[in-house]
């Protein structure tokens, strides 16, 4: 690689030596990198696989097994779209149980109160219900925006309310069936719940009314 | 159009690149005795962090799709080259533009808050308009954290201050008290 | 360069723990220690990817020392880190998920982290493998205990527990702030304090006996 040195560093090497050195090593970390990421890659995945059927177990439920589905402009696919990155593409996954579905599960994102908040949901397209809500990254406040997903009794709203949701506070609804009560302290991080969901129904909300779901074995 | 204001005041103010997410601080706490510089040094930040949120998007959208392994190599590599080329840029076409942020310019290449930005913009899968505005939402953050911090550094001259706590520990006490008031923007976005 | 009076081997380990501690005296990688000891958990995770790539970089530096010209050393030394930065991370990812996570970022920002490229330009390219190796375990260790030492009294004040057991009695109403920014430079800010206290005392205190001072503390290049 470069040629052997017979005294520590002069101040000014040929720039083939330098290019030399630097190539070379180049060469040697793009090597070491590379067989590593062989190696933990398959850990890797596997890890997000399993940290995302989690997730769509606890929002819908637990399916049996679901099928991942692409959002393009104007339907839900099966296939990748062409050109799409199977890591950065949009996607809602549709779960299934005893050969019928389950139910879709869908990742929808905004602004909290401090930082995004990622959160998934389940959602029977046919009845406009919530089946569930799962926080994924959030950055709220510790004792206060946390209980979006600390506090029991405030997530489980989400396996009974319909869409499009309307958050109210605490002893001021009307027991419409949109109505989620809203958590007394965190009002902001509530609402940023109910408006990330709001939101991304509206837009993918009628490609899922208009798919037809075909049994697909996983 | 919502969502890039949005990104651009969250690394402003909300979730200030130095308060919050503590990038960026060695500057922030090396060069933060006068105001002057720490304008400057802010202005040579945004100025190098646009053209990083550039290179970064240019290199996530044609180069790393197909190796994404190599991302942390070639940020750093790319961001040290273009401080470089920026530096001898300027050097040659602007001898005053240079007279100003010269010397900033080199110690810009290991500061957090420029490798913090490719990462995290890359992590957050920003696009080009996007990656712009966070870039100029971070520098503004991180330039207003140095003022901030330079203009209270100024008038603790002239505060009578036990002779043991001259130094760092003090510094990062304000700090501290600068990032709480920072967290008094939480919840501009989602209150709507 | 000055010609080094030779140390013994031990002061090598020893000196980064505490007279050139990376983070309490020589002001470096504050950043890490600021952004992730909200827990003692993180903190640990944090040190040991420094430790694997302090370690890992110090040792190829200081094989590699006399070949690498010195015009590109700063470039070979970049590419080195970097290298050892992608694999900790990516290690991390695949062995503990949930921690990587957690550390986000911050685990790729090692990268510019100024005690690794310091160690390597003070350190490792002027002395051999075995005192490389001394030189870069001594100041994980030291960045170790800080990083603990922060992670600690952040997570109990701020969370009342300690690595996620609890330690300060149900009845304990949690500083919340301790975990959020603000309390990574409140902490920081009075250890920092209370040290130069300590040690301004310690001066004053060996004043009459000696005349000598404390021992000088060296700021790396």
């Amino acid at each position: 690689m470069t040629a052997p040195a017979t005294q520590p560093p002069r101040p000014s090497a040929s720039a083939q030596r330098l290019i030399g050195t630097l190539g070379g090593f180049g060469v040697l970390a793009g090597l070491l990198i590379v067989s590593v990421f062989a190696a933990t890659q398959p850990r890797i995945r596997a890890n997000k696989a399993a940290a995302l059927a989690a997730a769509i177990n606890e929002v819908l439920a637990a399916p049996e097994h679901y099928d991942t589905l692409y959002v393009t402009a104007d339907s839900l696919s099966h296939t990748l779209p062409a050109g799409g990155n199977a890591e950065t593409a949009e996607a809602v996954y549709l779960g299934w149980r005893e050969g019928r579905p389950a139910g879709f599960a869908i990742v929808a994102n905004g602004p909290g109160f401090q930082d995004n908040i990622r959160l998934i949901f389940g959602f029977d397209a046919a009845s406009s219900q919530l089946l569930g809500m799962k926080v994924l990254e959030s950055k709220e406040t510790p004792g206060l925006g946390d209980k979006i997903y600390k506090d029991a009794e405030f997530v489980a709203q989400f396996t009974r309310v319909r869409a499009p949701l309307v958050g109210v506070k605490e002893g001021q609804g009307e027991g419409l069936p949109t109505e989620l009560v809203m958590i007394t302290g965190a009002t902001i991080s509530s609402r940023a719940l109910i408006k990330a969901i709001n939101t991304t129904l509206e837009r993918v909300g009628p490609l899922l009314a208009a798919y037809v779901p075909q049994e697909s074995q996983p | 159009m919502g969502d890039l204001i949005w990104i651009l005041v969250s690394a402003a103010v909300v979730n200030n690149f130095t308060l919050a997410l503590f990038l960026g601080l060695c500057p922030f706490l090396g060069v933060s005795g006068k105001v002057e510089t720490a304008v400057r040094m802010g202005a040579a930040n945004i100025f190098v962090m646009v053209l990083t949120a550039l290179a970064v998007w240019v290199l996530n959208t044609f180069l790393l799709v197909s190796a994404p392994y190599l991302r942390i190599i070639a940020f750093i590599i790319v961001i040290a080259s273009l401080v470089q080329i920026v530096e001898m840029a300027i050097k040659k076409l602007s001898p005053a533009l240079f007279q100003a942020l010269g010397i900033y310019l080199p110690l810009i290449t290991t500061n957090c808050a420029i490798l913090g930005l490719a990462i995290f913009s890359t992590n957050r899968g920003y696009g080009l308009l996007e990656g712009l505005f966070f870039a100029v939402g971070g520098g503004l953050g991180l330039t207003l954290a140095l003022v901030l911090m330079a203009s209270i550094r100024e008038n603790l001259e002239l505060a009578d201050v036990p002779d043991f706590a001259k130094n760092m520990g003090l510094v990062l006490i304000l700090a501290g008290a600068l990032s709480l008031a920072f967290m008094g923007f939480a919840g501009m976005f989602s209150a709507a | 360069m000055s010609p080094r009076k030779p140390t013994p081997p031990s002061q090598e380990l020893i000196k980064g723990v505490w007279r050139e501690n990376p983070v309490l005296v020589q002001l470096l990688g504050l950043c890490p220690a600021l952004a992730v000891t909200n827990s003692v958990a993180n903190s640990l995770a944090m040190s040991a990817a420094v430790l694997f790539v302090l370690v890992g970089s110090s040792l190829l530096v200081s094989t590699i020392k006399r070949i690498v010209p010195s015009d590109v050393r700063i470039s070979t030394y970049i590419l080195i880190i970097a290298t050892f930065v992608t694999i900790a991370d990516m290690i991390l990812e695949a062995s503990v998920p949930a921690v990587h996570k957690e550390l986000g970022a911050f685990v790729a920002l090692i990268v510019v982290n100024c005690i690794i490229l310091g160690r390597q330009e003070a350190f490792a390219s002027r002395n051999s493998v075995g005192r490389s190796l001394l030189d870069a375990v001594g100041m994980s260790i030291g960045f170790t205990l800080t990083m603990v030492l922060m992670g600690t009294v952040r997570e109990v004040l701020g969370n009342g527990t300690f690595l996620g057991i609890s330690v300060m009695g149900p009845h304990y109403e949690p500083w919340v702030i301790m975990i959020l920014p603000p309390g990574g430079f409140l902490t920081l800010g009075t250890i920092l304090l209370v040290f130069s206290w300590i040690k301004r005392r310690g001066e004053e205190r060996a004043k009459p006996a000696t005349a000598a001072a404390g021992p000088a503390v060296g700021k790396a290049a």
